[in-house]
């Protein structure tokens, strides 16, 4: 779609946001000005050390103690140098987090190991997301559970997502592509693997994604049923009768003997668990290896939706 | 006069059994326990590193899980931050030549210096101990709230640390009084060494900095044991709280690594080019300088974390000025070189080497430094590429130069020079194919604690692992030249490099109280006339 899809040949990323060209001619300055600084130094240290390497034995050095002259001036030049890279970082700084009027707004929560993409339009996505190109996006952040932080190379940016707070983040992205996205706060275990891959697309395109949403006005429960009428109808009916896998009527929050003896409360983390990794705990009565998995299959918001009609069912 | 030093005796052989050694108050031989200990540690921090690189050799599963791939970094950053670097120059280069250095018998406070001994012994045995118990795989730094969520390991490594600070704050205290009292006769202070200088200002960050660590891990403590909110937001605290505790700590620990590492280089600058040293009040002075600025930065390791806008400008502005003396001091060791008669032993190579790897992590830190740039580079492999600049190409490569500058004092006996050079070869080259890929990483915008990357992050992730092997074998050299020097080193006589500072006027290992006769100081430390 964009030349943004490949990165690998060059040593940053592509720009696609105008603040990252910024970002990148600031970062262009500071590299021949860097280079400048190790060829002075460097360069002067190799040339004493060969210049003046001892040819006899004792021989005698010059007792130069100090030139004000010269540590005033080396003091000096690059305190300026300084002072120019700071205001022009803090001006950068400044367009990064300066939020815009009128952006779309886009909420994020972030948990180990995955990021869930909330719209105003009701419609959540988890692992990649959809914005218009050309246009403001805002987005509001939060953590469910440890401090993670929100990368994208392409934009130069990132912001730590908290939990119990939010922080924002912006962008206006000025060409087609799909980015990457990174957590870039350690988290945990699955930390690398927290990934997920921002899609800038046309206005018409963005519109489109947006109301194709198949849950579009709906409420967590009815997008369970919806759910439920699809994929787990065949094998779990909705009294307390047993099927192929056992009936969800009274099921949340009852207290089940496992196969391996222990019990476990049907809570959210068991019925989630259930439906991603079917065999960690099975309940006695069942055999193992019937249930299938699906991880991959369902999103957050179906499974909170399952999970949330499974509670209604009495 | 040298009634003890025709008789043979020095500080080694005056006792003997591993008791003597023990219970010693003799600074000399307490620097040289925390010179085996910190050797130790440094083996078992770079053998985690060593396989961290392996890991990280490809893209996928190496050897070993992404859980144990996490522990294995926490260890290595604990181990060689906590265990290795702040106690490495200090307390072992400075226990050994800072009472040498003043002319003194001893430190001030002989005892509380083998407490600090224990204390780090101690610390340490806690903290391998969560090791063995469960791991520990929150990094080095702790950060909140996942250090309160996840294994009880976690708490012995944080309770190790703070035994360990203690280590710290008692050797600072000792050097600090030992600095004001103990100076021979006529040593003013803008007649010391620039070694002292550097251990002054280092153990004023010590004493100051560190308390503020061992607070914030006992809130850290109470919190998971006793389940008191501070940081985490479940019981209304704020996470990032803690960062602006460890940060006040961590980012002055920083200098306590960085500043005596730059006190050696000044040493052997001025010793191998047989010249005074350029500026000597601008370098005394920048020490100090950095010293108190760099209780003022801390939130540059923050300008993501979610604090306002205006304290990450401030802090931006506040870190520049760090570089202005920093910039000082390498211009004026590079003058010190001018006109002199350089002479290209190991110690030189390893200073030369520091200068060279430091003015790259100098200016790399300037960039980082630019708040608007740091928002991309934050928590990438640029910043690791640049805190390993600093910290292994500066101070480990000073350890190294101090070790072969002082091991004739110490040991009074030459290393072989053309195996001590060839280690400086291996560790100086080992370590730009290590770090300098990962500046291009990280700018590529590979986020570091990555368990696993993008295929596109693999070719420099590979270079970058040969080149941490290559480093490896420069140290494993490096070992061999120093048992190889305390076995079969030749006699090295007091003074072999014709320096100038006070250990060199005492015998080659100094007798028990360093100096037979109370030396009385007329001139400054550099008078190479």
């Amino acid at each position: 779609m964009s030349p943004a899809a490949s990165t690998a040949s060059r040593f940053t990323p592509y720009a696609a946001t105008e603040i990252a060209k910024g970002w990148d001619a600031l970062y262009a300055f500071l590299l021949i000005a860097s280079l400048i600084s190790c060829i002075l130094v460097i360069g002067g240290l190799i040339v004493f050390v060969i210049k003046y390497r001892r040819k006899v034995e004792g021989e005698k050095t010059p007792y130069i103690s100090h030139s004000t002259t010269l540590e005033f001036l080396w003091s000096f030049i690059p305190f300026v140098i300084f002072m120019v890279v700071f205001v022009w970082g803090w001006k950068l700084f400044h367009d990064f987090r300066k939020m815009p009027e009128n952006a779309l707004e886009i909420a994020v929560e972030a948990q180990k190991w995955d990021w869930t993409f909330g719209y105003k339009s009701g419609r959540r996505v988890s692992g990649e997301f959809y914005v218009p190109i050309n246009e403001p996006v805002k987005l509001v952040m939060t953590s469910k559970d440890v401090l993670h932080s929100f990368f994208v190379p392409a934009f130069r940016n990132k912001q730590d997502v908290v939990p119990g707070r939010y922080t924002t983040y912006w962008f206006q992205a000025n060409a087609l592509g799909n980015y990457q996205v990174f957590c870039a706060e350690y988290c945990g275990d699955k930390h690398s693997g927290m990934l997920a891959k921002v899609h800038v697309v046309t206005r018409e395109q963005f519109d489109e994604w947006l109301s194709n949403d198949p849950y579009k006005g709906l409420s967590s429960v009815d997008i369970g049923q919806k759910v439920y009428a699809a994929r787990c109808v065949a094998c779990h009916q909705l009294t307390d009768a047993k099927g192929v896998g056992p009936g969800w009527k009274g099921m949340f929050g009852r207290s089940e003997k496992m196969a391996d003896g222990s019990t476990i409360t049907a809570d959210e983390n068991y019925i989630r668990e259930s439906i991603l990794n079917p065999n960690a705990h099975v309940v006695e009565g069942y055999p193992a290896g019937v249930m299938p998995t699906f991880a991959g299959q369902l999103n957050e918001q179906e499974l909170m939706g399952i999970i949330d009609f499974i509670k209604t069912v009495k | 006069m040298a009634t003890a030093a025709h008789s043979g005796k020095n500080y080694l052989n005056e006792k003997s059994g591993l008791w003597s050694w023990l219970t010693s108050l003799d600074h000399k031989r307490i620097g040289i326990m925390y010179m085996i200990s910190v050797m130790i540690f440094f083996a078992i921090g770079g053998t985690f590193a060593m396989l961290l690189r392996w890991e990280l050799f490809g893209a996928g599963p190496t050897i070993m899980n992404a859980h144990q791939y996490n522990q294995t970094m926490t260890f290595h950053g604990a181990i060689m931050v906590f265990m290795v670097i702040i106690p490495g120059i200090p307390a072992f280069l400075g226990n050994f030549i800072l009472p040498l250095h003043l002319g003194a018998k001893d430190v001030a406070f002989p005892r509380v210096n083998l407490m600090s001994w224990y204390c780090l012994m101690v610390g340490s045995a806690i903290a391998f101990w969560s090791l063995f118990y469960h791991g520990s795989d929150t990094g080095w730094t702790f950060y909140t709230p996942y250090s309160v969520t996840t294994q009880n390991g976690t708490i012995w490594l944080v309770f190790g640390a703070f035994i360990i600070g203690f280590s710290s704050i008692l050797t600072g205290l000792n050097f600090i009084v030992t600095t004001h009292k103990l100076r021979a006769p006529g040593m003013s202070f803008w007649r010391m060494p620039l070694f002292v200088w550097a251990l002054y200002s280092t153990a004023l960050l010590q004493v100051l900095a560190t308390p503020v660590l061992a607070i914030t891990l006992l809130l850290l403590a109470m919190e998971r044991l006793l389940g008191i909110g501070v940081f985490d937001p479940n019981l209304g605290g704020d996470p990032v709280l803690f960062q602006h505790f460890f940060w006040f700590y961590s980012h002055p620990a920083v200098y306590i690594m960085i500043l005596p590492a730059m006190g050696v280089v000044s040493e052997i600058i001025t010793a191998f080019s047989h010249k005074t040293i350029f500026g000597y009040k601008a370098i005394a002075l920048s020490s100090v300088g950095i010293a108190a600025v760099s209780f003022f930065v801390w939130g540059h390791h923050m300008f993501v974390s979610g604090q306002s806008e205006i304290a990450g400008i401030i802090f931006s502005f506040i870190t520049m000025l760090v570089g202005v003396p920093t910039a000082i001091k390498c211009f004026n060791w590079v003058a010190t070189l001018y006109r002199g008669s350089v002479r290209f032993d190991s110690p030189l190579l390893f200073a030369l080497g520091f200068l060279f790897l430091f003015t790259i992590g100098g200016v790399t830190g300037i960039i980082l430094a630019t708040v608007g740039i740091d928002v991309h580079f934050h928590d990438t492999y640029f910043v690791v590429a640049h805190f390993h600049y600093v910290m292994v190409g500066g101070t480990l490569m000073a350890i190294m130069g101090g070790i072969y500058y002082w091991f004739p004092k110490m040991f009074g006996k030459l290393v072989n020079e053309f195996w001590a050079r060839l280690s400086f070869v291996f560790i100086f080259i080992g370590f730009n194919v290590t770090f300098f890929p990962q500046f291009v990483l990280g700018a590529m915008g590979m986020p570091r604690r990555y368990f696993d990357y993008l295929p596109e992050y693999e070719p420099l992730n590979r270079i970058s692992s040969f080149g941490a092997w290559t480093i490896g074998v420069g140290f494993l050299i490096g070992l061999g030249v120093i048992i190889h020097g305390l076995l079969r080193g030749k006699p090295a006589g007091p003074n072999p490099w014709g320096a100038k500072t006070l250990e060199w006027t005492t015998a080659s290992p100094p007798p028990h109280e360093n100096f037979l006769v109370q030396p009385v100081v007329t001139a400054g430390p550099y008078e190479y006339r």
